[in-house]
């Protein structure tokens, strides 16, 4: 399968990742390989086969509904890259 | 100093009189002497002989658990609370775990010592180490070599005698292929046995802990304190857990071999020829092979690569450059802080995976090659569940081959086919063991692998040994002075 720079770019943004120069070059390459190699999908006939989308066996698996502090204020913002005393930190959104 | 191998090692140390502090700086030793291998990210130095401190006093009060002097590795995507962990990534560099992996809680309440995190495959995608941020681990039986991969580091610092067992994670074959390529046990339970809980997701329908360790024993008494219902995991099972570690002995059992495997084109002529010599052993020692099709070996990366690439797009979209890890300096609004952080944070095999991923579930694709995926993973459970009705176990080779040098394989879709034997078990969900079972010409290991029926661990154990037993006379020890 073809795969042109709109459909990279698509996907790109939908993934939120950025390919610019070579790596643009390097990964429409990838995607053309790796899409062939899927392809082979194709062949196995699965007609009247119900996906599986399920591994686990529980079902209804349910609790009850109480609220629970699991973490602080504190500890939910110690890994941000930037935050204030209360909150995460991003830039600017309105000019 | 003498080697710390097994538990049973430990345990005779313990018994001459060795304090857990001891046991700990033994192992801190050996961490120094292997550092080239490249096995650990962080040594855990300070907390592990705080944690043996504490435990030497227990064991004074006759308290101490059921793992006392067990000392172990985390691979990078398992997480132990207020301590580091990365993924094996820039973008999680300096991230500070909150809490532990309810794995790791349970080895913890056992008294079970942490030393430090292992080196791994960036996100766990990977089979040689080589996609670390942090560089590649090197097999330490040829450090030319890959210790093969996702859980690289785990299986290493295992093999080289640095811990007494490590935690890996396996997706497609991440702790089964690199303890064929180090000569250890490497084992993952059936999906739902252990709960996911603080492991960092790579496929959610695939992933599940389990460990790496230098004898059967080990292997079974740490899956089996690690197994059960989690109310933090919804897919963890609450079917009861079994007393894997008891390992009795088996009657005569009916065992299906996959010629398929066996008659795979990339099949090294000397892994061929130990399956066939472990066939004679068994039916020699009055098992029954059965010897069975399963036309789907070709279509079974492609669907598990399909159905991977898709979860983790999804599972790795949290990181955002907002709320914890890498975000870029560079960035201008919203938009740039997610493109630029993300493109900035993941090497190249993570942006693949997540580009494919992103690929097979957009509008237009999403039947033609997740559903279809989804489809032929039921396909392949179905005829899975048949042979498993008419045999106990099914036996095929871990690996196509022994370890492959570093750099030695380039191409991506090369790399995926490494794990043609073992994704099988995570398609299906399977628990499945990877043993020792011999070396090649070269003197390299390579291992067997054993499937059992779903929440069959304990017989899958007790198989193991039965498969130890037989061999006994052709496993060489592995060399204790690497």
């Amino acid at each position: 399968m073809k795969i042109t720079d709109e459909v990279i770019e698509h996907i790109a943004h939908l993934a939120r990742l950025e390919f610019e120069g070579d790596k643009k070059v390097t990964i429409k390459e990838d995607m053309e390989r790796i899409i062939s190699f899927i392809e082979k999908l194709q062949e196995l006939d699965t007609e009247n086969v119900e996906p599986l989308i399920f591994m686990s066996d529980e079902v209804n698996v349910l609790r009850e509904d109480v609220a629970v502090d699991t973490l602080t204020q504190e500890q939910a913002l110690s890994n941000a890259p930037k935050k204030d005393s209360d909150y995460f930190r991003i830039p600017k959104v309105l000019g | 100093m003498m080697d710390l191998r097994t538990f049973a090692d430990v345990k005779a140390k313990l018994t001459n009189g060795s304090s857990l502090v001891d046991i700990v700086q033994v192992y801190l030793g050996k961490i120094q002497e292997n550092q080239d291998l490249n096995a650990f990210l962080e040594v855990f130095e300070t907390s592990a002989l705080e944690q043996a401190k504490r435990i030497d006093q227990k064991r004074a009060e006759g308290k101490a658990g059921r793992l006392t002097g067990m000392v172990i590795g985390l691979k990078d995507n398992i997480c132990f609370k207020d301590h580091k962990i990365s993924a094996s990534s820039k973008i999680l560099e300096g991230f500070t775990s909150l809490y532990s992996a309810t794995a790791v809680e349970r080895l913890l309440a056992e008294d079970a010592i942490i030393i430090g995190r292992l080196n791994c495959d960036e996100f766990a995608m990977g089979s040689s180490n080589e996609n670390s941020a942090f560089g590649p681990v090197k097999n330490p039986l040829n450090k030319d070599l890959v210790p093969g991969g996702s859980s690289g580091g785990s299986a290493a610092a295992v093999a080289s005698g640095m811990c007494t067992a490590a935690l890996g994670s396996d997706t497609g074959g991440s702790i089964r292929q690199p303890a064929s390529f180090t000569g250890t046990f490497g084992s993952k339970p059936t999906y739902g046995r252990i709960s996911r809980y603080g492991l960092i997701a790579y496929a959610s329908s695939f992933d599940q802990i389990g460990p790496f360790t230098n004898s059967l024993e080990d292997n079974a008494l740490l899956m089996e304190i690690m197994a059960g219902k989690d109310e933090m995991d919804s897919t963890s099972s609450s079917k009861p857990v079994d007393d894997y570690s008891s390992l009795v002995p088996v009657g005569k059992n009916t065992i299906a071999v996959i010629e398929d495997c066996l008659n795979h084109t990339g099949i090294a002529a000397d892994v061929k020829a130990k399956m066939d010599e472990t066939i004679e052993a068994l039916k020699e020692a009055g098992h029954t092979i059965k010897m069975v099709r399963f036309p789907y070996l070709d279509y079974m990366v492609p669907a598990y690569y399909v159905l991977t690439t898709a979860e983790a797009s999804s599972n790795l979209s949290r990181f955002d450059g907002v709320h914890f890890g890498h975000r870029s300096m560079e960035a201008q609004g919203v938009e740039q802080t997610y493109k630029k952080s993300r493109s900035e944070g993941f090497g190249p095999e993570v942006q693949r995976r997540i580009m494919a991923g992103t690929f097979v579930l957009s509008q237009g694709y999403y039947d033609a090659y997740y559903t279809k995926a989804q489809k032929v993973r039921a396909v392949l459970k179905n005829k899975t569940d048949e042979i498993l009705k008419s045999a106990d176990f099914i036996l095929m080779p871990t690996t196509p081959s022994s370890a492959f040098a570093i750099g030695g394989v380039s191409d991506p879709i090369q790399m995926y086919l490494q794990d043609i034997f073992t994704v099988h078990a995570n398609l299906t969900g399977n628990p499945a063991i990877s043993l020792p079972i011999g070396k090649d010409k070269k003197g390299l290991p390579f291992g067997v692998q054993i499937m059992a029926r779903n929440f069959e661990e304990k017989a899958m154990f007790n198989f193991s040994q039965s498969i130890l037993e037989l061999r006994a006379n052709s496993i060489q020890p592995l060399s204790k002075n690497n």
